[in-house]
């Protein structure tokens, strides 16, 4: 079992180096002059010069990925090329809006998806099957930002039950915070629950053709146990799997929906980062949101060990 | 002494997967989609001949009017005409998914391919893929687009690259199965050649599972594309795209929503097709797709 | 014993297929019954309906059935009546039932112990340590050792002969009166299977229950009937006593059937073949290294090594249980995996011939071992052409091959699916022979076969050996089936040969301590001896 452990989180490495390479290259990479690039097109060449001594830039590229390794291993993410404050400042000042709209989309989606994936796979072929499979395509296809301004439109602009825009802490109050929150969140979590609940199906709909199923109803277990006990239990893997993954979605879908509903989080911030070149901000929040994905994800391997007897070796 | 049982006799030579292609004609989803995808494609490839007029003509005069019988959408901003714009919007919208999903599957196979079948390449491969697949697919591509100059290429090859790791680890779990097939032990032992064992036994069995995955790619690509425009970072402002017009058009949300909600529209129902044609070829296919993926 | 009331009794039990079958019915008209104390026997090949008749009675049919007509009466309540409430509450309490794939057949993700609990918590509401004593008994009962420890088993850490053991525990533990087994040992080696039958038969016997026991062995219900139902297409061919059945059958088919059933007569004569040395193999051996997790490696042996010589026109059986490593030793001898150790040189002229040519392998599973999406044709021609035949002359080999195999040179261009499973086994073969080698390995190569269609295969495999002077290597699980194609055997048990002579020898004075446990584990020895 620690083996186990000891060998996924070893496995963590490699991905975090091709991480920052591929994040150190994409600037260093980029054709033209980065420091012509960061500086605009205008800029006078004082101006550029400073800035790639700055950056490093005029030394050899392995120094200087050797050099940016260091300091980002050092915990400094390197400071903003526009506001000259440290980028992990920045990105802590962001980072309450953004977690909370993150935690409570997972909650709801997975509190949502899974009990409706499980009927729906245990009744291949029912009407609340088929009204999920219809809704669940539908739900992938309507882009978050189309979604969020769908629900803007209705539930603040007609209905009036939701301000428009903008975040609220939870430390001013639960239920301040869950009205500017809800929107949000359902618009962010819809793909993510139809990601989940798809999977879900499929799983539950599959261990239901297990040799195991039969085993059990033969035994005259009630079906209700069956589908939980037998088929859901069994469908953990690729479920956790999917929650796992649905994690890069979260993250694409947190900087558009941030931009929709003007939430002041990280994905605000990195989209601004964007619009003005601010490469170090941009460099700095890639790489943390990468290392949550990659740390969520392992958590869930670990997890793989708790649920399934057959990983602890 | 020759022996053929009698239900074989009468029954012609059938390729199982053009059979499976026949089942999947029949098959609601793929029908409801392919329609749509039909109609849209359709509506881009004749984008002229639809009572359009050039999309991109600014007209200062006629800004922000409502539909009328001159304007079937109204006009933008600009006093360009929204219904033209919708119309030619679907050009780039495909054009975008349609080159990433044929990059992307182009790249995945090879990589793929080569990868699941020799192992020393594979542990290398797979660590890139791994790394690759952790950084968030929309930043990435975000990126790619703010450093280099914005065309339709440096979309489509910012939109590719996240996406071919998803391709490469299907083949490679395709393969992986393949290749422990007796036919493919039988093959080895007859003497056929290792590349022609790749293209012969182990490629054909990746057509149907990469069908399915590539509409979602397809699908994948052209919601990217849409939301890296709706950031101001996608296609250029110029190119009439569903995605721009609903980046344009959100300044004035509250008063003219339609600017925002036409492309919309159109965008999610091209993509609703897509889906649903992925969901019917998967179940028809290869119904245990899903899992690789 | 069959004065007693039937405990089960099926009335003209119908079972209607989905539409598009090559049939109507699944089940067509069954009557049977089982009384208490009595073991009663329903064999029949694949297809024969004789699964789904059980499966009928457990009201566990699969979706795509239709609803069965007919009765079927349990203690004189008609099952097909009773509501899904009743049904559920019978199974587990007075109907038990084991299945073929013990190791599909149990819950991957929860203990063995918690799995034969739940019998007790889906009828009974007791304490947890009551139960717990109650578990641990049943799992002693059917010969579990330290039942206590493996109370908290998965079943992965489990033998597929104490898997079997755990759900016959599960199914018993209500003490049922029917208990139906559904080819309960055809997934297990031949040694764990002679132990779950006895493990049955005593059962039944101290307990006194009724068993409805599908199989499809001939040499298994000689081993355990009371009574025998023969089926085929879905109808009752004949039922009758075991003796009865098996010395004096009345139907051609239950005639057939047993013909079928290889005995353990030598069908060669002991005396060493004369042809050429084709294949010389020397200490081969094969050991994986697995890695573990802090970067050591350790040692799994899959083949200790192992010699053996092998003429033209002789045929070897190696014969062996899972794991007993005889697929390793074929797959080594042609090269399809490298051996760690020794090598295999083949002998004689070899005019040139590359060695792909010059041994072939046939493999086990007739449904994968042909390219589904490539016409036979193009499998068969395909070894030939790799060496430089021109395409047309390919094309006229493969014409003569499907005759010499006994199919129809036009079905060339068709698919693998259209073709049954004996069928494809031709085709391989054909296919292995269009390389013209000298050396034939059959892996398994009759095994996944009906014991009809092997029989008819087995004459295949005989017939080209002597046509072409074949030296013919032949692995298999199948004592019965070794003897008749063999000159001579090699027993080989945990990746080591054990015993090696002719047919004759070995089967009439074993020498090793494993090859007389194997030989005496053969099921339906009996029946030899009642014939």
């Amino acid at each position: 079992m620690l083996a186990f452990i000891a060998k996924r989180m070893l496995a963590v490495i490699p991905v975090m180096a091709v991480v920052s390479i591929v994040v150190f290259l994409l600037l260093r990479l980029s054709p033209g002059d980065p420091a012509l690039v960061i500086a605009g097109e205008n800029a006078d060449a004082e101006a550029v010069q400073r800035i790639r001594v700055a950056l490093g830039l005029d030394q050899p590229l392995l120094t200087q990925f050797l050099v940016w390794l260091r300091t980002m291993l050092s915990g400094d993410l390197g400071t903003s090329i526009f506001t000259n404050l440290p980028v992990a400042d920045l990105i802590l000042q962001r980072v309450e809006p953004t977690l909370s709209l993150a935690l409570a989309t997972m909650i709801f989606a997975i509190l949502v998806a899974v009990p409706l994936g499980t009927v729906a796979g245990a009744t291949a072929g029912s009407w609340l099957d088929r009204t999920l499979m219809v809704v669940s395509v539908v739900g992938f296809s309507v882009p978050a930002f189309v979604l969020g301004y769908c629900m803007i439109y209705v539930f603040s602009l007609q209905l009036g039950w939701a301000p428009v825009q903008g975040f609220t802490s939870i430390s001013k109050g639960f239920l301040p915070f869950l009205r500017t929150i809800a929107l949000p969140t359902v618009t962010l979590g819809l793909a993510y629950m139809v990601l989940i609940a798809r999977i879900t199906r499929a799983s539950v709909l599959e261990m239901m053709g297990e040799d195991f199923i039969r085993t059990a109803r033969a035994k005259g277990v009630v079906e209700r146990l069956v589908v939980t006990h037998h088929a859901l239990r069994n469908a953990a893997i690729p479920i956790l799997t999917v929650i796992g993954i649905g994690v890069a979605l979260l993250i694409s879908g947190v900087v558009v929906i941030e931009t929709v509903f003007n939430i002041p989080g990280v994905g605000r911030l990195v989209v601004d980062a964007i619009l003005k070149r601010d490469y170090p901000v941009i460099q700095g929040v890639i790489l943390l949101f990468s290392a949550v994905y990659v740390l969520i994800n392992l958590t869930i391997d670990i997890g793989y060990a708790l649920l399934d007897p057959r990983v602890r070796y | 002494m020759t022996m053929l049982s009698p239900q074989l006799a009468g029954e012609a030579p059938r390729n199982p997967l053009l059979g499976l292609l026949g089942q999947a004609l029949r098959n609601p989803s793929v029908l409801v989609g392919g329609f749509i995808v039909a109609a849209i494609v359709g509506m881009a490839i004749a984008a002229p001949l639809l009572g359009t007029v050039d999309p991109v003509r600014i007209d200062p005069a006629v800004r922000l009017r409502p539909p009328s019988d001159l304007a079937w959408f109204g006009t933008d901003l600009f006093g360009r005409d929204v219904y033209s714009r919708v119309v030619y919007g679907a050009r780039s919208s495909l054009l975008v998914g349609l080159s990433v999903a044929a990059f992307a599957t182009a790249f995945g196979v090879l990589i793929g391919l080569v990868g699941g079948y020799f192992r020393a390449v594979d542990i290398v491969v797979m660590r890139v893929m791994d790394g690759l697949m952790a950084i968030p697919t929309f930043l990435l591509a975000i990126a790619l687009v703010s450093l280099t100059r914005a065309s339709i290429g440096t979309v489509v090859l910012a939109l590719t690259i996240p996406e071919i790791p998803r391709v490469v680890r299907l083949v490679r779990s395709v393969v992986l199965t393949v290749r422990e097939e007796p036919y493919v032990e039988a093959a080895i032992s007859v003497g056929t050649p290792t590349p022609l064992i790749l293209l012969r036994h182990i490629l054909p069995s990746t057509i149907a599972p990469l069908l399915v995955l590539g509409t979602y790619v397809c699908a994948q690509a052209i919601l990217v594309e849409a939301a890296l425009s709706f950031l101001g970072s996608g296609l250029p402002p110029e190119i009439p795209s569903w995605g721009n017009m609903i980046s344009e058009g959100r300044t004035f949300f509250q008063v003219t929503p339609r600017l925002v909600f036409l492309p919309s529209l159109f965008l999610a129902l091209t993509v609703l097709g897509i889906n649903l044609l992925g969901d019917g070829l998967r179940d028809t296919l290869d119904p245990r797709i899903a899992k690789r993926m | 014993m069959n004065a007693r009331a039937p405990i089960v009794e099926l009335r003209n039990l119908c079972v209607p297929l989905p539409l598009g079958g090559d049939r109507r019915h699944a089940v067509d008209g069954v009557s049977l019954s089982v009384s208490q104390g009595e073991i009663v026997c329903v064999v029949g090949e694949s297809g024969s309906g004789k699964s789904v008749t059980a499966q009928a009675i457990m009201g566990l049919l699969p979706k795509l059935f239709a609803r069965p007509a007919g009765a079927i009466l349990f203690d004189g309540e008609d099952l097909l009546q009773a509501s899904t409430q009743r049904m559920r509450s019978l199974r587990g309490r007075e109907i038990g039932m084991i299945f073929q794939e013990p190791m599909t057949a149990l819950n991957p993700v929860h203990t063995v112990g918690a799995q034969i609990d739940e019998v007790l918590r889906a009828h009974l509401s007791r304490p947890s340590a009551e139960r717990f004593v109650r578990v641990v008994k049943a799992m002693e009962e059917v010969g579990l050792p330290d039942p206590e420890r493996l109370y908290h088993a998965f079943p992965h850490q489990l033998s597929g002969g104490q898997r079997q053991r755990v759900l016959i525990a599960a199914a018993l533990i209500l003490e049922p009166r029917l208990l139906i087994a559904d080819e309960p040992t055809t997934a297990l080696d031949v040694t764990t299977q002679a132990q779950i039958l006895k493990q049955i038969r005593d059962l039944q016997r101290s307990r006194g229950m009724g068993v409805l026991f599908i199989t499809h062995d001939i040499g298994v219900v000689a081993e355990i009937a009371d009574r025998v139902v023969v089926m085929k297409s879905g109808k009752v061919v004949e039922s009758g006593d075991v003796t009865r059945i098996l010395t004096a059958p009345e139907a051609d088919y239950t005639r057939m059937l047993i013909a079928a059933v290889p005995t353990l007569e030598a069908a060669r004569p002991a005396e060493p073949v004369p042809g050429p040395l084709a294949l010389t193999v020397r200490d081969i051996a094969k050991t994986y290294s697995v890695r573990s997790a802090f970067g050591g490696t350790r040692e799994v042996t899959a083949l200790k090594p192992t010699s053996l010589t092998l003429h033209r026109g002789e045929t070897i059986g190696v014969i062996g249980e899972s794991g007993s490593g005889k697929s390793t030793l074929a797959r080594c001898i042609t090269r399809l995996i490298e051996p760690s150790s020794g090598e295999a040189a083949l002998l004689g002229e070899s005019g040139g011939k590359p060695f792909r040519r010059r041994i072939q392998i046939v493999f086990q599973d007739p449904y994968r071992s042909l390219n589904p999406r490539r016409t036979v044709g193009q499998s068969i021609i395909e070894g030939p052409m790799n060496f430089g035949m021109p395409k047309a002359e390919a094309w006229n080999k493969a014409r003569e091959l499907m005759v010499l195999v006994g199919l129809e040179p036009a079905a060339l261009n068709r698919y693998p699916h259209q073709f049954s499973g004996g069928q494809r086994q031709r085709i391989s073969i054909a296919r292995a022979l269009a390389m013209e080698p000298e050396i034939l390995v059959a892996d398994e190569a009759v095994s996944a076969l009906d014991v009809s269609v092997q029989a008819q295969v087995l004459k295949l495999i005989d017939d080209v050996q002597k046509r072409f002077d074949l030296a013919i290597l032949f692995i298999t699980h199948d004592l019965r089936v070794a003897a008749q194609i063999c000159d001579r055997i090699l027993v080989m048990h945990r990746g080591e040969l054990v015993e090696e002579g002719s047919v004759r020898a070995v089967f009439s004075s074993p020498a090793h301590a494993y090859t007389r446990r194997l030989l005496d584990s053969i099921p339906g020895k009996r029946m030899a001896a009642a014939a």
